[in-house]
């Protein structure tokens, strides 16, 4: 069996040759934080044998005439994440109380918690920059062609991805509960009621009754901090996995060159 | 690719080479133990998922208990202009479990649809039937006008204008012989026949095709309070 070879390690991380002054057959001696790192490191290594998996899936090779576009992802990502840390945080201060409580608990995030206005804002803000970028990257992946095969699942598992965050967009707005708030998701719930057969049942659904009702704020919160969260955290897991194991496919206006086998192939770079 | 379901193999696990194979234990014997554990997996993971789903979508069956409340005398109300009066409609949460009902006596005149006990009052909704914003009486124009979109209703409810596609909601009214005071009831949506339907959201068309396209709901479909 031809051994397969390692993955390409960079520069820094890859062993330095010894030194003349160092003693033959001895092992050369770190410093000793550096040493209970590194035996830290091994330690976990060794029972989980993680370390190829984050090379897999940190040091991979990319195309050729990869660009500022494709970063748009990773942007998006980094949205996630965002609305993740502040949201969970938002979750300390707010209260889902239809009867004056939730409004009166963004007023008391907004005008006296330490950072609160800054932390809703990056919440609130976030949530608009989410969309935009998660329309931006699936823009670049339509123009450049990089839902074509074998990268189809990717795309769907990113349509629904969309479609979630559009639904943590939806589901978000109500929260606040002021006069903005509350309208808008009258009308947005009898938007989704106008769908034949199964649209009144859906909207019952949400509003947790006919009418917006005692429930339909918790179920809205419910819905927007843990069902839709849950979900798309799985499939941004899925995305990822997709991405790294698939490669990332090439800029259009790249032409495939021929390798010494006759192949088509694209030009690779080492990052 | 060959198929490689063609060729007749052996009962035995241990012919086959399975992993785990023992003497005598055939293929249906491991199929029925891979199903039985598979099957209590599955009735575990039922015991929790079906009481949780059933929980989160009884709100769709429950029915509403449907109650009269008193908004006035039959003094307070003429038949040439309507009265703001806000009913309750969710107990419990405040303002946001309000609603404002446009009241006016019925009008033999104007208002053609059968008469009965319900409709000696004529109390209109102030759900927009587009998309459900609260429309404004305007008594200059004699017309409910709606801050969304545009939509515009006559003296009646009946659409004047705009996007909305049906009349205005209704409630149903009486007068309670007890206490002399006029009492509105649960709401019912209208045809452009003005007949009577159970309430459905705006913007659901309930002529024709519309009227089974959305089925009335479970939680809406009970008759008035007597």
């Amino acid at each position: 069996m031809p051994k397969i070879p390692a993955p390409p390690l960079p520069k820094a991380l890859q062993p330095k040759p010894k030194k003349p002054s160092e003693s033959n057959g001895q092992v050369p001696t770190h410093s000793a934080p550096l040493e209970a790192g590194i035996s830290t490191v091994d330690w976990l290594d060794e029972r989980t044998a993680l370390s190829p998996g984050l090379r897999w899936l940190m040091w991979r090779k990319v195309p050729r005439g990869v660009n500022w576009a494709y970063t748009l992802g990773s942007a998006t990502l980094f949205a996630f994440l965002n609305q993740a840390v502040t949201g969970v945080f938002l979750a300390m201060y707010y209260r889902p109380d239809v009867a004056g409580g939730a409004y009166e608990s963004v007023r008391n995030i907004n005008d006296n918690v330490f950072l609160g206005q800054f932390v809703r804002g990056m919440h609130k803000w976030g949530a608009s920059v989410m969309i935009i970028l998660i329309f931006l990257h699936m823009g670049r992946v339509f123009f450049y062609g990089a839902y074509k095969y074998p990268r189809e699942l990717t795309w769907v598992i990113g349509v629904v991805l969309l479609i979630l965050t559009l639904a943590m967009g939806f589901t978000g707005y109500l929260l606040p509960f002021d006069q903005r708030s509350y309208w808008a998701t009258v009308v947005g719930v009898n938007i989704n009621a106008g769908g034949p057969f199964i649209g009144p049942f859906l909207s019952n659904f949400l509003l947790g009754g006919a009418d917006f009702g005692s429930t339909t704020l918790s179920r809205f919160y419910s819905i927007h901090m843990l069902l839709i969260p849950g979900a798309m955290a799985a499939l941004i897991g899925a995305h990822l996995y997709l991405v790294t194991k698939l490669g990332i496919s090439a800029p259009p206006w790249l032409k495939p060159q021929r390798d010494h086998d006759g192949d088509h192939e694209i030009d690779k770079a080492e990052v | 690719m060959p198929d490689r379901h063609k060729e007749r193999k052996s009962k035995y696990t241990l012919d086959r080479g399975m992993p785990g194979a023992f003497e005598g234990e055939t293929v249906t014997r491991r199929r029925l133990m891979n199903l039985a554990a598979n099957g209590a997996g599955a009735v575990a993971v039922a015991a929790f998922a079906l009481p949780a789903l059933g929980f989160a979508i009884a709100p769709i069956f429950k029915r509403q208990q449907w109650t009269w409340q008193p908004v006035g005398s039959p003094s307070d109300f003429t038949d040439a202009d309507y009265a703001t009066k806000v009913v309750n409609i969710v107990p419990g949460i405040g303002e946001a479990g309000n609603s404002i009902t446009y009241i006016r006596k019925r009008n033999p005149a104007i208002d053609k649809e059968p008469e009965d006990q319900y409709n000696q009052f004529v109390a209109l909704s102030d759900k927009c039937m587009h998309l459900g914003c609260p429309v404004r009486y305007v008594q200059a124009a004699q017309r409910f006008i709606c801050p969304c979109h545009g939509g515009v209703y006559d003296f009646r409810g009946m659409v004047a204008g705009g996007p909305p596609v049906r009349p205005l909601d209704r409630f149903y009214t009486r007068l309670n012989e007890q206490t002399g005071l006029v009492e509105v009831g649960p709401r019912y949506s209208v045809n452009n026949e003005l007949q009577r339907f159970s309430p459905r959201f705006p913007g659901e068309p309930i002529d024709g095709i519309g009227q089974y396209l959305y089925p009335a709901q479970f939680d809406t479909s009970s008759p008035p309070p007597h």
